[in-house]
């Protein structure tokens, strides 16, 4: 027989509700499933994905409120009078954070609604090719077909299996923005970005925050010195890093307290502390085991677990595609989630066969001190085409407002990565200081142009801002001279 | 010693000739910048790195209200970086306000203080001025804190503070001298009024101010003045942000209405009288209306006029060199090598017609303008697609055609307008605005759907928009934009 729907999608998050929308566009039947596993501390939340609950809405907003704690500080140096000492409440910040956050899970119902998809609050499974099981949290189960299937069932926080304790006593990014009490002195373990920007923003709002790294920050990121300087600015911000040092034990104290046991790699010892909160950020694998992808032969990568898709999302059976943090080889963004399941829907129901474009996606690190780039790192830019090959470009600069404020701008620093010969293109631009994302964003649709960087020179500065700094880049680094530039 | 010279009869060649040698024995300088402002101090830097004997001759006359200031000229001074600094001082305020929602907690009442915010700008003012003059002598560009006018070809008579004269000469010239704030021309208007020259030095808060003018010094100083919690009105003759996209400049007024800050339209003031003396004290101000004889009184401890800045260049001795100024505005008109109609004196910056006045364009000028006197460059200064942006409130960040000035040239059936609201993430929490601001590009349909115009208003526009500015010199179309992928979460995705 016919099928009940002309696309079912797994998954309710930034990828999955977007290609849905999309499809319903065209006046196709769709129906969309989210499900919420609870996590092992029993946090859940409602429709929106990773990005609304556990990501990078709730993320932004705590880092924000770092941010504003910092702008006090500073205020009393333009004039401010604040009366010493400034108390952070965790409950309050949690409580506006979380309340923002399901007035977006209601947009999304709502959104979903009004564009006429179908939305059942139930986990999803594959029966065949076109047939899906759906489980609802009472048990109840539903059979869905439908001719297109896109799986965007995204991932969710690892825990590290060879520590004992670590799955009773400690939580992830899942629950960290869910706690309804402060986290009180924590450690967020490893150094993924979500471990930088969660360790970041709890030491801007009071916390003891002390950060474990095993080997290299930033994995993934530049090397060369990007990551360094990011890791540098947030010790000097307060954040305490225990590097080259991993925990081998996690125990409940009698005072609830947490005692945390690690090796240290380099002075061959082992140590212990005691925290409020152990955090665990060690990766994220993507939420695909209880899919059943077996069943219809929909290929994994046998090392991530993701699922393997062409370049046209496409996975190993006809019909059914996947997008989001959940395919192997894309970068695991939002906006990157979003525009692959667009233009999916599109290519599906639309007449259209524009691919998403996975190359020069910019991004941004929320830490402290934000770090934005794009396109290539330094090392990637010089394995692709050699050192010879390539100009970088870089400068250490200082914020105005900064000046005032008496804040310390060491680690504020420009680099663009160019190749050397005539033309110039400009093959990677990386980014720290305040306001990292709204810098890059331009400079990442200039790139997407094939800008060059005799054009990025011709372009005329805004002043004062940081971003004109990219455009006044003129010290290279094979010249070796000191690369402090002055704003006027 | 003066020294009479006839024109050199073949300027190319002399350059040419002395492409890279200075020119020997004949002048003092190889060139002689008047102006030590953001464009003059940029020329002389970038000449002397090819070994020119370099002079900058700088001087403030005082304000009618007596104020005064180093090297540096305008925007380090009395423009871009003191702006900018009390711009961040009412921003900060508006985090204060943010910040009890996501969590933090001190004191009810939180006030600001004038002189702390003052005093520190001013100090890290006075660290610049002190810079350049340790940039300046350590790149040997001599310096002199006199005032500089022609008095013969290629001769300058420089006049110090007591009033000592020399004369030097030069092979060329640069005029950069840009400008300084007009007056209203009404009684009272030098003796108790302010302008941008004074406010960022004042020693003394402002109070109950009244700005008057529409430009974007104006809504700039009103808005900060707003931020740090003062009672500001704003008296506008007719327009706000004349030359801007008015659709953008509509909402940066109705922003600032909403923040607190009243606007009296359509009138223009014809007295502003004493009251009270004091720092600050009370004057009357009596305005009448542009279109009817209503007349309206109010009180105010400080006025602020901005309506606009001459340049200055009636004194400088134009006319004994034969310079040509456009009579009415003051402007020099030069060509696209920033030539002036005599061969060996250029110009650059604020004082230019027909060109923006914006540091940014004065440095490029500058520089390159000298590169290709002194280094065979041929690069000319690209004025085309030059980004800026208004430090209002809620700031505004363009570049290129404004909606208006895109339909006059293309017309209205060539162009498309893409737009959208947004609501700033950091805003949701502390529940500010949610409707307010607002992003545009448009694109020329004719053209491949090329981005013409980009406006932005919202938070961190300045830095929103650099970005955008250098994709839009590569030729951006909107198929380039919307393959782009968004950074998220932040205001540039929109």
């Amino acid at each position: 027989g016919k099928n009940e729907y002309d696309l079912l999608v797994i998954g309710g998050g930034s990828g999955g509700l977007a290609c849905a929308k999309e499809a319903a566009q065209f006046g196709r039947k769709v129906a969309v499933l989210d499900y919420v596993d609870p996590s092992p501390q029993g946090t859940t939340w409602g429709l929106g994905g990773t990005c609304v609950n556990v990501g990078c809405i709730p993320k932004k907003l705590m880092h924000q409120a770092a941010l504003v704690g910092s702008a006090l500080k500073d205020a009393q140096h333009y004039g401010w009078n604040i009366s010493q000492p400034v108390h952070h409440t965790w409950s309050v910040m949690a409580q506006a954070v979380q309340n923002y956050v399901k007035s977006l899970n209601w947009g999304h119902r709502v959104q979903l609604q009004d564009k006429k998809v179908k939305y059942f609050n139930m986990k999803g499974s594959f029966s065949d090719p076109h047939t899906i099981r759906g489980l609802t949290k009472a048990g109840k189960e539903t059979v869905i077909t439908a001719d297109n299937i896109v799986i965007a069932t995204g991932g969710r926080p690892k825990y590290p299996t060879d520590i004992a304790g670590a799955l009773e006593h400690g939580i992830t990014s899942d629950d960290l923005f869910w706690l309804k009490e402060s986290p009180g002195k924590t450690l967020p373990s490893f150094i993924l970005y979500v471990s930088l920007e969660c360790a970041g923003f709890l030491t801007g709002i009071g916390l003891d925050t002390t950060v474990m790294m095993r080997s290299i920050p930033l994995r993934g990121f530049d090397q060369a010195q990007m990551a360094s300087l990011v890791t540098e600015h947030m010790e000097s911000y307060g954040t305490k890093f225990l590097k080259r040092c991993f925990p081998t034990k996690v125990e409940k104290l009698k005072s609830n307290r947490l005692q945390v046991t690690w090796k240290n790699a380099d002075l061959d010892t082992e140590e212990t502390d005691s925290f409020d909160t152990v955090m665990w950020a060690v990766g994220r694998a993507p939420d695909t085991k209880t899919l059943n992808l077996e069943t219809v032969g929909v290929k994994t990568n046998s090392e991530t677990g993701k699922i393997i898709v062409d370049a046209s999302e496409a996975t190993s059976v006809p019909h059914i595609y996947a997008i989001g943090d959940i395919t192997e080889g894309r970068p695991e963004l939002t906006p990157t989630a979003i525009a692959a399941g667009k233009l999916l829907a599109q290519r599906l129901f639309g007449q259209s066969s524009e691919l998403m474009d996975y190359v020069n996606v910019p991004t941004t690190v929320f830490t402290p001190l934000e770090y934005g780039c794009v396109g290539l790192s330094e090392e990637a830019a010089v394995q692709c085409h050699g050192s010879d090959n390539i100009e970088v470009y870089h400068a250490y600069y200082k914020p105005l407002e900064f000046t005032v404020a008496e804040r310390d701008a060491t680690q504020c620093y420009i680099k663009m990565v160019c190749l050397r010969e005539r033309e110039q293109r400009i093959l990677g631009l990386h980014f720290i200081g305040p306001n990292a994302g709204e810098v890059i964003q331009g400079f990442a649709l200039g790139i997407k142009c094939g800008a060059t960087y005799p054009q990025m020179m011709k372009t005329v500065g805004i002043h004062p801002t940081c971003a004109e700094e990219v455009t006044k880049l003129h010290i290279t680094k094979r010249s070796g001279l000191d690369a402090t530039v002055t704003g006027c | 010693s003066v020294q009479a010279h006839k024109e050199e009869d073949n300027p190319e060649k002399t350059m040419e000739v002395n492409g890279l040698a200075p020119v020997p024995n004949s002048y003092d300088y190889d060139l002689i910048v008047i102006g030590g402002g953001s464009g003059g101090l940029a020329a002389a830097k970038e000449a002397a790195k090819y070994e020119k004997k370099v002079m900058v001759l700088d001087f403030v006359t005082p304000t009618p209200q007596g104020s005064s200031w180093g090297l540096g000229g305008t925007c380090v001074n009395v423009g871009c970086i003191p702006k900018k600094l009390m711009h961040q001082a009412a921003l900060l305020g508006q985090a204060l306000q943010d910040s009890r929602k996501f969590g933090w907690q001190f004191t009810e009442e939180v006030k600001h203080n004038w002189m702390t915010m003052t005093e520190s700008v001013q100090n890290y003012i006075g660290s610049l001025n002190w810079g350049y003059r340790v940039t300046l002598r350590d790149t040997k560009v001599t310096y002199e804190n006199a005032y500089g006018e022609f008095v013969g070809p290629h001769t300058i008579k420089a006049t110090n503070k007591k009033g000592v004269e020399k004369l030097y000469t030069a092979e060329r010239f640069i005029i950069a001298t840009g400008e300084r704030p007009r007056y209203l021309g009404i009684p009272g208007d030098k003796e108790h009024c302010i302008s941008s020259d004074d406010l960022f030095s004042l020693p003394y808060c402002p109070g109950k101010t009244l700005v008057v003018g529409a430009s974007y010094v104006a809504l700039e100083c009103a808005g900060f003045l707003a931020g740090l919690g003062l009672d500001v009105t704003v008296m506008v003759r007719s327009i706000l942000l004349r030359g801007f996209d008015q659709d953008m400049a509509n909402k940066i007024g109705e922003y600032m209405t909403e923040h607190g800050v009243t606007f009296i339209r359509e009138f223009v003031p014809i007295k502003v009288e004493q009251v009270e003396e004091g720092t600050p004290g009370k004057l009357k101000v009596t305005a009448r209306s542009t279109t009817g004889n209503q007349m309206i009184e109010g009180e105010y401890n400080t006025v602020l006029l901005a309506i606009g800045r001459d340049p200055c260049t009636r004194k400088i001795g134009l006319d004994k060199v034969g310079v040509n100024i456009n009579e009415k505005t003051g402007k020099i008109p030069v060509n696209d090598e920033e030539q002036t109609n005599v061969p060996y004196i250029y110009a650059i910056g604020d004082i230019l017609q027909d060109k923006l006045e914006l540091t940014p364009v004065a440095i490029q000028a500058g520089r390159l303008l000298v590169r290709r006197l002194y280094a065979g460059a041929t690069a000319k200064c690209d004025y085309v697609n030059v980004p800026t942006t208004v430090f209002t409130p809620l700031e505004y960040g363009a570049c290129g055609y404004s909606e208006e000035t895109a339909v006059e040239k293309f017309g209205e059936e060539n162009i498309e307008v893409y737009h959208s609201h947004f609501w700033p993430l950091e805003w949701t929490v502390p529940s500010r605005d949610n409707n307010k601001c607002y992003a545009k590009i448009i694109c020329n349909i004719q053209d491949n759907e090329r981005v013409i115009g980009f406006h932005v208003l919202g938070p961190n526009a300045g830095e929103v928009t650099q970005g955008f500015a250098a994709a839009i010199k590569c030729g951006l179309t909107k198929e380039q934009l919307d393959s782009t992928v968004g950074i998220h979460p932040v205001c540039a995705e929109v």
